[in-house]
């Protein structure tokens, strides 16, 4: 009889045992698109299969509603174990707080500092020498897609880059094809204009400008010429009536207008729509005059925790996203560029390639979510949605642009 | 609407008047508690802080009035000042004028009255944000009005207010009409109901015609009537948020911006609490402007009179 006792005691024990070890994390994201929620299963599988539990939080909405979520959910005293948010300036007070868990151990034991490529990625997790979040994806903006079924129709060659691409317009328009598509959203004309930028100005003037705040250069020739190609740019895009950026990359699939300016992540929609690069489509990076990208993308905090079980499972999931084989098979499914550069990546297409290629010379530069807070930004977005869409002269845009910049922190 | 006493109680035997209805005081202090906290409590602390530099967390770092010379300097406040202007005055107006009309009509003892009055009620019953997504769409020009009545022969019909920057702020007001002017119809008609039978005999007797029945004698006795409608309009005007962000985002540009979204857009998105807390405490300032005047007239003037 004791016997018996004594072995279901065993046994409960045992069962307590792996209970405890089987631990649930809450993750929140905003990845719930198609191709998103895809590429978020390949983590949620990866931490299953160490034997704990990913207990998925999406949040539906773009990253702009989900944010306030998150933050406040941290700031109420009811943190989820770990969370997305783009790396940047965004979680800044949060760490300031005291609030996210310090992930410098991990880092050490990983070799971050080794592996992560650019390297500017972990520097904006960290903040005086800790680090504080798990850069996963890189995402970058600069990127003119092209549809070939519509410089078909004008019966033009499919430009190489945007001074081509400007020269070549009348001939779309004559053969009744809009331009350039753009979605009426502060945020994706903020995009072109970063993308035009960088073209035009090159990357002196922006770093000049966007990193260091400087007004004098934001008021200088090189970005009189920013605006004024900005200000073409809106007349390309006039009659460009669409809202949501993945309308207005239809309007390219379907060829109704030659040419977007949008991030990578517009390749989903056109894997989606079944268009193989290079046949029906054409992607420029950098708009095929400067060939450099900015490093944008999706990191996960974990916010502190009181269970000390929790933090360290936190710590084995931040691990294990960075691994070479997640790392793999996340963003394949993604579509964006993998944080380190020493893994596999030949399973990916064409414009990948290219993307990759850049990364490996160096080519990049830190985005704007980077450089600017929020404040500034929603800012920017604001001059950008009234620039577009109405008839601002570009002399009075780039002054009220001199003067967010010389606002700016 | 009265709030003086009637003579009776104050030449009442006893003057105590704090344990007079003692329990429905006793009652009603979770109600004054959450109305001194929350409201009064939570408008301080609001306008306290709009004078720190906070960002994403309140901080009190004193910047005295920068975030309003920020405020009044930007582009979207003015313009979303200004729509509100535009869209206030008309929804006032059309919803007070519409509302009475329609309840006129009905109050003339028409056939199928309910079934009319459940019609005109029923925009009420929808969101702000159902309502501003099916007037997106009614208003479209690719599959809304304007191709309909293409469809219809006229090839040159053009109604797009939507992608018009200077009448997009209308095409929000159309779909506010349509969804508010059912309620105040509503109240209306209840008012219109109220009205002794034998009001509407005398004017007859009297030679009064219907209209000028309705605007000389039935207009002013349904006053409390419009008061409860008014309050409830600019209630609905000040807090116009959702309508706006589920029909037009704020677009084309920032041509439908209003204040309310000024406020949720820079607390949140651009984690900048100051200047949120500093719009948020010019709209209190539009409201109060706007009530204490008339909170005067309204209940001082009776007092003395």
């Amino acid at each position: 009889m004791s016997k018996v006792m004594k072995s279901l005691v065993m046994g409960t024990a045992l069962t307590c045992a792996t209970v405890a070890h089987a631990v649930e994390l809450e993750v929140t994201h905003w990845w719930t698109s198609g191709g998103e929620a895809v590429a978020v299963t390949k983590f949620a599988d990866a931490w299953n299969a160490t034997g704990n539990t990913w207990v998925d939080g999406a949040i539906a909405g773009s990253g702009g509603t989900a944010r306030p979520i998150i933050i406040s959910r941290i700031l109420g005293g009811d943190p989820m174990a770990a969370t997305q948010l783009n790396h940047g300036r965004q979680a800044e007070e949060l760490i300031e707080a005291g609030m996210m868990l310090d992930l410098t151990d991990v880092a050490e034991a990983g070799g971050w500092r080794d592996i992560v490529n650019p390297p500017a990625l972990l520097d904006s997790c960290t903040l005086d020498g800790r680090i504080y979040c798990v850069p996963v994806n890189i995402h970058s903006g600069q990127w003119m897609w092209l549809s070939h079924a519509a410089y078909e129709k004008a019966g033009v060659p499919v430009p190489a880059d945007w001074n081509e691409f400007v020269a070549t317009a009348p001939e779309l328009q004559a053969a009744g094809i809009l331009p350039l598509a753009m979605g009426q959203q502060g945020w994706q004309q903020n995009l072109a204009f970063g993308a035009i930028t960088i073209a035009v100005a090159g990357l002196d003037a922006w770093r000049e400008v966007t990193v260091n705040k400087n007004a004098e250069v934001a008021a200088g020739p090189e970005y009189t010429a920013v605006f004024q190609a900005v200000a073409d740019a809106r007349e390309l895009a006039r009659g460009s009536n669409v809202q949501d950026w993945n309308q207005a990359t239809n309007m390219v699939i379907t060829g109704t207008a030659g040419a977007q300016l949008m991030g990578d992540w517009a390749q989903g929609e056109f894997a989606v729509a079944e268009k193989v690069e290079g046949q029906d489509y054409s992607c420029l990076p950098g708009l095929g005059l400067n060939a450099i990208l900015d490093t944008g993308g999706d990191a996960f905090y974990f916010p502190v925790n009181d269970d000390p079980e929790i933090t360290a499972a936190q710590k084995e999931l931040a691990a294990l996203l960075i691994s070479p084989e997640v790392q793999v098979s996340f963003n394949l499914a993604k579509g964006s560029l993998p944080v380190r550069g020493d893994i596999d990546m030949s399973a990916a297409n064409g414009c990948m390639q290219k993307g990759l290629g850049i990364l490996a010379d160096g080519g990049v530069l830190p985005s704007g979510d980077q450089s600017l807070s929020a404040d500034t930004q929603t800012q920017i977005e604001d001059l950008m949605a009234q620039f577009w869409s109405g008839d601002m002269p570009a002399a009075e845009a780039q002054a009220k642009y001199v003067d967010i910049i010389a606002s700016a922190d | 609407m009265t709030v003086t006493s009637d003579p009776a109680s104050r030449v009442a035997k006893r003057p105590n008047r704090l344990f007079k209805n003692l329990m429905a005081k006793l009652a009603s202090i979770p109600m004054i508690l959450t109305a001194l906290v929350v409201f009064v409590g939570g408008t301080t602390w609001t306008i306290v802080y709009s004078f720190t530099g906070s960002r994403m967390l309140p901080k009190t770092n004193w910047v005295g009035l920068d975030q309003y010379e920020r405020l009044w300097s930007s582009d979207r406040w003015i313009i979303s000042i200004k729509n509100l202007g535009i869209y206030g005055s008309f929804s006032m107006i059309l919803t007070l004028v519409l509302g009475f009309c329609l309840a006129a009509c009905l109050d003339r003892k028409i056939r199928f009255e309910s079934a009319f009055r459940t019609i005109f009620l029923y925009p009420f019953a929808l969101s702000f944000v159902v309502t501003g997504l099916a007037w997106q769409w009614i208003l479209n020009p690719e599959f809304g009005v304007q191709s309909v009545v293409r469809g219809w022969g006229w090839e040159t019909f053009t109604f797009n207010p939507l992608n018009d920057p200077d009448t997009v702020i209308f095409g929000i007001l159309i779909a506010g009409l349509w969804q508010g002017t059912g309620l105040i119809m509503c109240i209306m008609l209840a008012g219109l109901r109220g009205i002794d039978e034998d009001i509407w005999k005398a004017a007859k007797v009297d030679g009064i015609g219907t209209i000028k029945t309705y605007v000389v004698v039935i207009i002013p006795m349904m006053r409390p009537v419009f008061i409860t409608s008014l309050v409830l309009i600019a209630a609905g005007i000040i807090k116009l948020y959702d309508l706006v962000v589920a029909q037009t985002g704020g677009g084309p540009g920032l041509a439908s911006e209003v204040p309310a979204k000024y406020v949720i857009e820079y607390m949140f998105r651009a984690q900048n609490l100051g200047q949120g807390f500093a719009a948020s405490t010019m709209m209190l300032c539009s409201v109060v402007i706007i009530l204490i005047p008339w909170a005067y007239l309204e209940f001082g003037g009776r007092k003395r009179g």
